[in-house]
């Protein structure tokens, strides 16, 4: 018997192991990212077709007065650039849960859940690579809205990544607690309509609040306790290059509620769902 | 012998500590485990010794795949102590889980990626630097004869070579203890063989603690510890000859009849 391959006992992990993870993780969610290209274009189709066509068609309809952080007029498209771009990280957040049930169904997510390494920072590397992720295509979108006139200023481009990082965080980690509780791959498109559609609609994405207001002063309230309309802000602020503080306080805290959310409901001792066996576990 | 007795014969000295010499690779101490109403594991005593194999035998719906969920953590322990060298599964998991390396029975290999894509992924998981990963990644693809196909997807490999790339890949941040959960289900005979022959290596040659969950009594070698499982309950854990002797049979295939039979009739191990 040759001992040559028993690796020395020791405890605790280096910090140049916790990056290694991360790299890792980040790497392979690119690949699989890379290797789905209908993915990437369906990311982009979507978002441009309310661009191209829903934003064009209500340009007359909804007119939209100055309110910060615009300092003048400003077309329906321009007002509706920052929504979508949120939109592309929401479904972006939806698809990485998606593929978090698919993979605990097919077995991959075991391989990410007996590393060593503690189970929080698995999950939050997971998050980090599917905000990795949303960011190009974020970008790539921001790119083919310059040619429809969708033009921020030009260090917008630069201050908006850290509101894009903290609401992309946020909607993953929501996605990841969703992932958690959802058993089977086929209840996902029901929590789908239940989330995605009611958070967007229910928001500043598609309508300044003040127009909500008018028209239902319920609504108007929904809308101010919608997390997804203070990622909005955020993003909408930090392409001006100004912070909208209050958006900023409820998306960081969003984050962290949701993120230990889905720590705690992927903590094999402390799991919000009773998982059984055959296939349901984490 | 009674699963009690055998328990006992392999339990570690008390004053043994996570690092001495005499440490089971693994160490199952009275485990239970429910889903709901449904107890799926009831007191279940074993150890697994380095260097050694030990087959964990048990119809469909034994237990095995919750027992192999418990011992990675996958599940929480609701009822007793899970030990891997030492290392209590539950308090401290990281230096736990990096002794094991593991097979599941479904296959978790990421079928888009090519086979070295899919080691460098697992060592990044354990911390292993690229550079180191891709050394290792090249030597074990070449242990199992797919050095080859190094840049393959996997999806284009057959079944027996993707088990291979299984256990190369739970080898790679070199264990000390590996459980493979009905690794050589769905592959061909030969493919079986293959496989089992180069765990049974690992044993001999790398001094590998190996826990073989089957239910398949071919699989079973004489000096194989044997750990008989039936509807949650350990029934019999000794070495294979023991197993058989104890149960009054000729063989294993009998002996497990017997071991089951009783157990099904009066719900309780046989004493």
């Amino acid at each position: 018997m040759s001992s040559t391959t028993v690796t020395p006992e020791r405890s605790g992990f280096s910090l140049s192991e916790y990056i290694v993870c991360l790299n890792g993780i980040v790497w392979r969610e690119a690949l699989r990212f890379l290797h789905q290209r209908e993915r990437f274009v369906s990311a982009l189709v979507r978002p441009l077709v309310w661009l191209f066509i829903f934003a064009a068609g209500f340009r007359q309809v909804l007119g939209i007065s100055i309110i910060p952080p615009y300092e003048t007029y400003i077309l329906y498209e321009v007002y509706i650039a920052p929504g979508l771009m949120a939109m592309i990280q929401l479904f972006n957040g939806m698809q990485s849960s998606l593929s978090m049930v698919y993979d605990r169904e097919m077995g991959n997510m075991r391989t990410l859940l007996v590393s060593p390494l503690p189970r929080g920072y698995l999950l939050f590397c997971k998050l980090l690579a599917g905000t990795a992720v949303s960011l190009l295509q974020v970008y790539a979108f921001l790119l083919i809205a310059w040619f429809w006139d969708i033009t921020p200023p030009t260090i917008g481009y630069l201050t908006v990544l850290p509101a894009l990082v903290l609401s992309g965080l946020m909607l993953g980690a929501l996605g990841m607690l969703i992932s958690a509780s959802i058993k089977q791959l086929e209840n996902f498109a029901g929590v789908m309509n239940f989330v995605i559609f009611p958070m967007f609609f229910a928001s500043s994405a598609l309508y300044p609040l003040w127009r909500v207001q008018e028209g239902s002063p319920m609504l108007y309230y929904v809308c101010q306790c919608n997390p997804f309309t203070h990622a909005v802000e955020l993003i909408r602020f930090a392409l001006y290059g100004k912070m909208n503080w209050v958006s900023l306080a409820v998306v960081g805290g969003c984050t962290v509620v949701f993120m230990i959310g889905a720590i705690l409901a992927y903590d094999p001792s402390r799991g919000l769902v009773r998982r059984g066996p055959g296939g349901g576990e984490a | 012998m009674t699963a009690t007795d055998a328990h006992i014969a392999n339990e570690p000295s008390p004053d043994a500590g996570p690092t001495a010499a005499v440490q089971p690779a693994l160490s199952i101490g009275n485990v239970s485990h429910s889903y709901g109403p449904r107890r799926a594991l009831i007191d279940v005593n074993f150890t697994v010794a380095p260097a050694s194999f030990t087959a964990l035998l048990g119809l469909n719906g034994a237990g095995k795949s919750t027992l192999f969920s418990l011992v990675t953590r996958l599940f929480g322990i609701q009822n007793g102590q899970i030990k891997i060298f030492g290392h209590d599964i539950s308090r401290t998991p990281g230096e736990a889980l990096r002794l094991m390396g593991v097979v599941f029975q479904p296959r978790t290999l990421d079928l888009d990626l090519s086979l070295t894509q899919n080691l460098l992924y697992h060592a990044a998981l354990h911390g292993i630097s690229r550079r180191e990963a891709r050394t290792r990644s090249a030597e074990v693809l070449g242990r199992i004869g797919l050095a080859d196909r190094a840049a393959s997807k996997v999806r284009d490999l057959s079944g027996g070579q993707m088990r291979r790339l299984e256990i190369a890949r739970a080898l790679l941040h070199r264990p000390r203890l590996l459980l493979l959960d009905e690794a050589t289900v769905g592959l061909d005979v030969k493919a079986r063989a293959d496989i089992l022959d180069h765990v049974r290596q690992l044993v001999t040659e790398q001094g590998i603690g190996v826990l073989w969950a089957t239910h398949l009594f071919d699989e079973i070698m004489p000096g194989d510890d044997l750990v008989v499982l039936h509807q949650g309950r350990m029934l019999a854990h000794g070495p294979m000859s023991r197993v058989i002797t104890d149960a009054g049979a000729q063989d294993v295939n009998t002996a497990f009849m017997r071991l089951t039979g009783t157990a099904t009739l009066t719900g309780k191990p046989p004493t």
